[in-house]
């Protein structure tokens, strides 16, 4: 039995029986060409990223992250949910973390972007890589990049005064040591499935008592 | 033997390209010409397909489309039963079950297309839950003794019936793959995936291809746990299937709600127990039910069953055992491989019953599991005779003397009398069997190869995968330690069908102890195979491999599997040696509970364990951390909602795992007592921290509010609402 539906189609299609009743497409094109789908305008934008500057154009829909990925092959940043769920595709504008899915690349003219791969310098690891790597602060290494991109970030609040919801008074300056459930607090935007979370909590302390000469 | 690579801590193989972002996962993979891939599902959990149709909206004659018609061999994912096809012909038997393929360059297109292919169904019946199948897949049943005979002579009898919900994986990294095809090569698939040779195997079946002209190659892999080991030959299938009709490379790679709802899961299951103990509280008799929910297809259930029947009875010695089990069909997608690998749920019932069978003797949970622990010399419920040296009492002590067991159960009594926060601490002690069950290394045959390079150092051929879990840096120290040459001289070969052979699945927590031993001997034969003097340093190695290589080209070397001798298994009645080692530990859990909220927090975490030689400290106690974590979500956390046959809560807000800030503090111990026919004595480790995290916190929120609950994950709702009974 077949049942061809020209009506809701604009090519022709030929319906033809699978185990009694499946209709599809005939002839099916093997050479596939880009549209042009003219609906979507695209903007010329600059992106300053790990300071190397790029024009794109890309619509005003691109992400972030798909723009650093598809567009400009950096790919060490994550997509691990593309909903703001992960932390994996964390990155730094200005020195503050955001999930750069979550962020139209558009919005990002004149900032200035850092990625993990910009993060280290003369050839030498940041602080934060070495401390990874030491403290073995990772296992599949998926969620790293950001966990990364997240403490370097976190480090910086911290001096700067930034409260979290684990800070137990609010009325006061933050006290002089950075407690593990302060840095367990602050790195909860980024999941680790593995759950190299101790090493991860290590890692960030072992950074902070470096740079603070504890 | 003084060991000087293995037992020592040294870095994580690939860890630099992980913090530099140089690791190249299947996503960063770019190829020329490249186009993306799409899967249509099904909408309806069971059906028969009435009519596809493409609405219009896109330009239908740029998309390549592949059905069920156009498939060039079998549509069949090969496996145990193959019962599963790559496509679905006339009937879908579960929700989100792949219909047919789209591919395009353009990803927002293919997006927009997605909602433009309409498929009608006439809808039958479905069966979405344990207590409404009756359709068996799979069943076994373990006789020890006779357990009718005794019940007369009980003085305690304990009923008891435990479930546990489905469970996802979560791998931080979504499946995908990239495939290639060139009538020449055949199809080539680089991906996200544990078991390169699964794939090569399905993929045969599906093109009718000979195994040259599949070759299956592993991408970095961004965690899988159980996630990534037989559903990616769907997935290599279907990319490779685009790939072949469209002329060009097609990535396919799943965005998280698509990996969350339609790929596989930890089966749910239910586990009912009777046991009955004399006055002393000594066992006579265990009866044990153990029901899986498979899913609407076989795929790995029949094997997760098994590994979940086995470890049914745990580490007790008992001379009347029944374990009676089955997995059940359901039109769910397909379970699957999940750490553990159904030993978590059925040790989660049995850890739970000792505690209520410990009460009924009047007994300690301690004293019960002491009078009842495997000995050296015991036989287990298969009738597998304990050869290596075992002290589990020992070890249950010590565990529990690490958490400061006796002072808290005796300090937490006395303060929950005054506070609203109840505190608790309950364990579980527990065994997991390393390697493939029964006779399944033997069919396995693995086989691992050693070869010499130009630059004097040595590489690694096997198929073993690295997804987080430390096979890379393992089997090099490995390596490094049986050649006598330095980490840094060994390198492993990426798994590649075309290069490597068959070492088997990365599963079963095999690689270390079952690989790792075939790794020692071909390191053994290779070195034969050179002009060594019989004192050389790392130095001089390198030296001798690097002339010899000018010389005489490279040297290599194979080790084949041996079954260890005197190992028998008969699996017509499911008896003898099960496996060849089991790893032992004893986990304690402390909580505490609010009477308020219901929430159950873990404050306090110890894990014991004797794994044999430990081959990496840091990895082995990151891989401990990150099973206990799992087993945490797993426990409290993480509840797969239902809704005619399909998970709803596919995403990571509302499908809840672990965040650092739910980490509770944690010992990690290890005893070692090195197994003989393990590499340099180690056993398995991977899956055994996913068995004894739930059975101790839910011990533990019994000691802490004297309620017992049966089912996981124990939500805050269950905690309130029982409370409230009480009152
Ligand atoms: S990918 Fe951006 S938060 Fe998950
Ligand atoms: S290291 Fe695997 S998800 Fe974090």
């Amino acid at each position: 039995m077949t049942d061809q539906r020209p009506d809701v189609t604009r090519r022709e299609f030929v319906g033809a029986a699978i185990g009694g009743a499946i209709l599809v497409p005939a002839p099916l094109a093997a050479q596939i060409v880009k549209t042009g789908d003219a609906a979507h305008a695209t903007l010329s934008i600059n992106l300053s990223i790990n300071n190397e500057k790029h024009t794109l154009e890309v619509e005003p829909r691109v992400t972030l992250l798909d723009a650093l990925r598809e567009r400009l092959q950096l790919t060490g940043t994550k997509k691990g949910c593309d909903h703001g769920q992960c932390g994996a595709c964390t990155v730094l504008v200005n020195g503050r973390r955001v999930n750069s899915c979550l962020r139209f690349a558009v919005m990002h003219e004149g900032d200035e972007i850092t990625t993990v791969e910009g993060l280290a310098k003369d050839g030498r690891l940041h602080p934060m890589q070495t401390a990874f790597v030491e403290h073995d602060a990772l296992q599949c290494g998926y969620c790293t990049p950001g966990q990364i991109c997240s403490a370097v970030a976190l480090l910086d609040e911290w001096k700067a005064n930034t409260v979290s919801a684990a800070t137990p008074d609010l009325s006061r300056p933050l006290s002089n040591e950075l407690s593990d459930d302060e840095i367990r607090e602050r790195m909860s935007g980024n999941i680790c499935r593995c759950g190299a979370y101790p090493n991860i909590v290590t890692a960030v302390r072992a950074v902070y008592q470096q740079e603070a000469n504890l | 033997m003084a060991l000087r690579v293995v037992g020592s801590s040294v870095q994580r193989k690939e860890v630099f390209a992980k913090v530099t972002g140089l690791a190249e996962y299947v996503d960063d993979v770019r190829l020329p010409g490249m186009i993306h891939g799409l899967t249509i599902r099904s909408t309806v959990a069971r059906g028969r397909i009435r009519e596809i149709a493409f609405e219009p909206g896109v330009p239908w004659d740029e998309f390549v489309i592949v059905t069920a018609r156009d498939i060039p061999g079998k549509n069949i994912v090969s496996l145990i039963n193959d019962d599963q096809p790559y496509l679905a012909e006339e009937f879908v038997n579960h929700l989100h079950e792949p219909v047919l393929l789209l591919a395009h360059g353009d990803k927002d297109l293919l997006r927009k297309a997605r909602g433009l292919v309409r498929i009608e169904y006439d809808p039958l019946p479905a069966i979405f839950q344990l207590e409404d199948a009756t359709e068996v897949m799979k069943s076994y049943q373990i006789t020890k003794g006779d357990v009718d005979s005794v019940w007369a002579q009980a003085a305690f009898i304990v009923d008891g019936e435990y479930s546990t919900g489905a469970q996802e994986h979560v791998y931080i990294e979504t499946n995908g793959m990239v495939a290639t095809y060139d009538a020449e090569a055949g199809v080539t698939v680089r991906g996200s995936l544990q078991c390169p040779f699964y794939l090569q195997k399905a993929l045969m079946t599906l093109f009718g291809l000979p195994a040259g002209k599949i070759r299956i190659i592993q991408q970095e892999t961004g965690g899988a746990f159980g996630g990534k080991e037989e559903y990616p030959s769907m997935i290599a299938g279907h990319a490779a299937l685009l790939a072949w009709k469209a002329g060009r490379p097609v990535k396919l790679v799943y965005d998280r709600e698509e990996d969350m709802a339609a790929t596989t899961k930890r089966h749910p299951s239910r586990t009912r127990h009777r046991t009955a103990v004399d006055s002393e509280g000594r066992l006579l008799a265990m009866d044990i039910e153990f029901t899986i929910d498979g899913g609407a297809y076989t795929t790995l259930s029949a094997v997760v069953l098994s590994r979940g029947t086995i470890h049914a009875a745990g580490p007790y010695r008992c001379d009347n055992i029944r374990v009676r089990s089955s997995a059940l069909t359901t039109n769910t997608p397909p379970h699957g491989a999940f750490r553990g690998f159904g030993a978590p749920q059925s040790l989660f019932a049995l850890e739970r019953q000792m505690d209520r069978v410990a009460r009924a003797a009047g007994l300690s949970p301690e004293e019960l599991r002491r009078r009842n622990l495997l000995h050296t010399g015991d036989t287990s419920s298969t009738g597998q005779t304990m050869q290596q040296p075992l002290d589990l009492e020992g070890l249950q002590r010590r565990a529990l003397d690490a958490a400061g067991f006796d002072e808290k159960v005796e300090r937490f009594a006395r303060e929950n009398r005054t506070s609203a926060r109840k505190r608790g601490i309950g364990f579980a002690t527990f065994m997991h069997g390393a390697g493939f069950t029964g006779s399944g290394e033997r069919y396995l045959q693995s086989v691992v190869r050693l070869e010499t390079t130009a630059e004097g150092k040595v590489r690694i051929l096997a198929s073993m995968t690295e997804m987080g879990q430390g096979t890379n840096t393992v089997l090099t120290q490995i390596a490094a330690e049986s050649l006598g040459t330095e980490y840094s001289q060994v390198e492993m070969a990426r798994p590649d069908t075309a290069l490597v052979p068959n070492s088997g699945p990365t599963v079963a927590s095999r690689t270390s102890m079952i690989v790792g031993k075939l790794v020692e001997k071909a390191a053994a034969e290779l070195k034969k195979a050179l002009p060594l003097p019989c004192d050389y340093s790392p130095a001089e190695f390198g030296e001798c491999v690097r002339q010899h290589y000018a010389s005489d080209g490279a040297v290599s070397a194979e080790a084949h599997y041996q079954e260890p001798p005197g190992v028998h298994w008969d699996d017509a009645n499911y008896r003898g040696d099960a496996y060849g080692a089991y790893s032992w530990a004893t986990y304690v859990a402390e909580v505490t509970v609010d009477t308020a909220t219901g929430e159950v927090q873990v404050d306090d975490f110890t894990a014991l364990q004797e794994i044999g030689r430990v081959l990496n400290p840091v990895l082995a106690s990151g891989q401990i951390e990150g099973g206990v974590i799992q087993g945490l979500g797993w426990a409290l956390y993480e509840n797969v909602q239902w809704k005619d046959g399909g998970m709803v809560n596919n995403q990571m807000t509302n499908y809840v795992i672990p965040t650092s800030m739910d980490v509770p503090r944690m010992k990690v111990l290890f005893e070692e007592v090195p197994y003989e026919h393990g590499a340099m004595g180690a056993k398995g480790i991977g899956e055994l921290p996913m068995d004894g995290p739930a059975p101790a916190v839910l011990n533990a929120v019994e000691n802490a509010l004297g309620i017992d609950f049966f089912h996981l994950p124990l939500l805050p709702e269950e905690v309130l609402s029982a409370l409230g009974h009480v009152g």
